[in-house]
């Protein structure tokens, strides 16, 4: 069942990669530069912020990552931790 | 061509019976025929305003009531059992086909009821067949997790009956609509719906079962369970201030667990609390535009987070392993299954053009227009969170990530028929919203294609994306480790037993010689019941319920005693 796996795949070539991050670089700098272009409608005072919602989804990602890392120093016990021996 | 006044139920209830005496190839028809034929009744000839009652002894059941808001979840659900039977056909375990059958039966029991007694049933039922679905596992973790799951779902329904009953005798009256916050009863049938839902500390009965049942049981437990709960807080709670800041909490808190858990399957079922927060904001803003958006948003969830399911539930079912830290390049061998994967990760992710965009921006529409300014960014932050946990945790760290070298087959052929259904349905929803809107129970006026909406939703997403890609290369994202994280369920998985251990210690000690004796002899008997094989099955699974039916009848005693003394 187990076949000999020779084929080079997609992401084994690192060129590819580095496309898929360099695209995601370049369509984010779109996106901020769009904001200066359209005109946004806004329903709230915070929304006038040029580039508020780039920003927030940075912030909000890193401060999940960081929350994380504490949170795993308070919860985190060995996989065993509820086993019961009986 | 049908019978107008079928309930919903009895085509499920009949199928699980054919199916208990059938096999191979009719078994599967029967699977496959019964919620299409029984959607397309539901679809063509009910219409809303259906009411079908049942008088027995002195009241009247009311055993189905149509009206826009159960015939759309009555649609959902059709749709969600034939995507979750097509995934299961290659299932040959009878306990398993019987209980899903039967499972689908009760939400749709639960959904079409017009009273609280008939709620009650369904309630029950749904939680007696959906344990099945975990027990079929097997493992000795699955029928652990399964016991407790039991014993918190069977709770949620006692809560419900007393709250009933007390309804009853305050007000003469069983019917299911509005409730509130009024008394008692109120809050009792309150927390009955909250602990079904998930409600913050109520919730641990999710990631503690879910992700232990069969690759396929889970599919079919994501999608009903807290969706009949949603539905039942959408009919009795709608405007109940209270439930914007538990569906608030209910949106952030499982993200951190998200993040920090191995299993992939219990990073969705985190996930799958947080969705429900969504859903419960939108209750409790209780507007049109925001029960709308909690309905369309149950409606898209329940396919793209199946599709997620099905997905982690094809590479369990492959590889056999779910946890993040063993997996990873499953692409080369999956391909199809992680696109799929991809397109679930996106529909849940609200990406322009998939379900999740369409729906959930209503509900946060909703939360601005009336003034909710704070909750409105924590529900923003909560987005940004789903997209890590959800939209690339899941298929990053099964599909892609470093390649753990593992080699199988593609899913099977009916398993990728499934995803491949559900992938369709979650763009179809994405970019064709208008026939979903057209379904909802109140008339609002909502697109959600304008530049202002698609830009900024973009904007937080993919910010959020390369937010990833910078934690991740400076290695600050949490590596993937084998470990427990302890959530609420410490109390009564951990404190309560430590605590009772202790306590027969300190009984032991101060010479209490008789207790053991009494033990001795108990254990004595137990040893020999349990040599017997119904008693090592049927007997051992039947104590919670007997314990459960003494608890009734001290929370009912409770309670008569409470109304006497007022």
């Amino acid at each position: 069942m187990k076949q000999q796996d020779n084929k080079k795949h997609l992401f084994d070539n690192p060129r590819n990669i580095s496309i898929v991050i360099r695209s995601l670089y370049i369509i984010c700098i779109l996106l901020v530069l769009l904001d200066f272009v359209l005109h946004r409608h806004v329903m709230h005072e915070w929304e006038h912020l040029t580039g508020f919602y780039a920003i927030f989804g940075f912030a909000a990602f890193v401060v999940i990552v960081l929350g994380a890392r504490q949170l795993r120093k308070i919860v985190m016990r060995k996989e065993d931790y509820y086993d019961v021996d009986d | 061509m049908w019978m107008t006044e079928l309930p919903p139920f009895v085509p499920f209830f009949i199928a699980a019976l054919m199916v208990l005496i059938s096999s191979g190839w009719p078994r599967n028809l029967v699977l496959l025929v019964t919620p299409v034929l029984a959607g397309l009744y539901l679809w063509l000839d009910v219409t809303p305003g259906t009411v079908l009652t049942v008088p027995i002894i002195e009241f009247e059941l009311v055993l189905m009531r149509a009206d826009r808001l159960s015939l759309l979840f009555g649609y959902i659900f059709h749709i969600a059992a034939f995507i979750a039977a097509i995934f299961s056909l290659h299932e040959r375990d009878t306990t398993q086909a019987v209980a899903s059958q039967l499972y689908v039966g009760s939400a749709l029991g639960a959904v079409f009821a017009g009273d609280l007694i008939t709620l009650f049933i369904f309630w029950e039922l749904l939680a007696i067949s959906s344990v099945f679905l975990v027990w079929a596992r097997h493992t000795e973790r699955a029928i652990r997790s399964g016991m407790r799951y039991l014993v918190i779902q069977v709770s949620s329904g006692m809560l419900l009956l007393a709250g009933a009953l007390l309804q009853y005798y305050q007000t003469d009256s069983l019917t299911f609509d509005f409730i509130g916050l009024e008394g008692i009863s109120g809050w009792l049938i309150f927390i009955a719906f909250g602990i079904k839902c998930a409600f913050p500390l109520l919730h641990n009965w999710l990631p503690d079962a879910y992700p232990e049942a069969t690759p396929t049981g889970t599919v079919f437990l994501s999608a009903f369970t807290t969706k009949t709960a949603v539905y039942a807080l959408a009919r009795g709670f709608p405007g109940t201030e209270l439930l914007v800041y538990i569906g608030a909490v209910m949106t952030v808190f499982p993200i951190f667990y998200a993040v920090i858990e191995n299993d992939l399957r219990r990073v969705l079922s985190y996930s799958l609390i947080n969705q429900l927060g969504f859903m419960v904001c939108g209750i409790g803003i209780g507007t049109a535009l925001a029960l709308n958006g909690t309905v369309a948003h149950a409606f898209s969830h329940i396919i793209y987070k199946a599709l997620l399911f099905m997905s982690m539930g094809a590479v369990l079912y492959r590889a056999g392993n779910i946890y993040a830290s063993d997996l990873g390049g499953m692409y080369k061998s999956m391909p199809k299954t992680a696109v799929f994967c991809i397109i679930g990760a996106s529909s849940i992710s609200a990406f322009p053009l998939f379900s999740g965009f369409v729906s959930k921006s209503m509900v946060l529409a909703a939360m601005i227009e009336e003034g909710y300014d704070y909750i409105w960014l924590v529900l923003l932050f909560a987005s940004a969170g789903v997209l890590h946990h959800a939209g690339i945790k899941i298929p990053y760290y099964a599909f892609f990530a470093k390649d753990a070298g593992i080699r199988t087959e593609e899913a099977p052929l009916n398993m990728l028929i499934a995803m491949g259904i559900a992938a369709l349905l979650c763009i179809f929803i994405g970019t064709q919203p208008s026939y979903l809107y057209a379904l909802l129970p109140w008339e609002v006026e909502f697109w959600p294609y304008d530049t202002t909406h698609v830009l900024t939703q973009l904007q937080l997403l993919l910010f959020a994306v390369l937010a990833f890609v910078w934690t991740n290369k400076i290695g600050l994202h949490p590596h993937e480790i084998h470990a427990v994280n302890v959530d609420i369920e410490w109390l009564y998985r951990k404190l309560l037993p430590d605590a009772a251990a202790y306590m027969y210690g300190v009984y032991k000690r101060i010479g209490y010689d008789f207790i053991e004796s009494a033990h001795a002899s108990l254990k004595a008997t137990a040893r020999t019941i349990s040599r017997t094989r119904p008693g090592r099955f049927h007997l051992a699974a039947s104590w919670p319920t007997g314990s459960m039916v003494l608890w009734i009848a001290v929370i009912l005693g409770f309670f008569l005693l409470a109304d006497a003394l007022y």
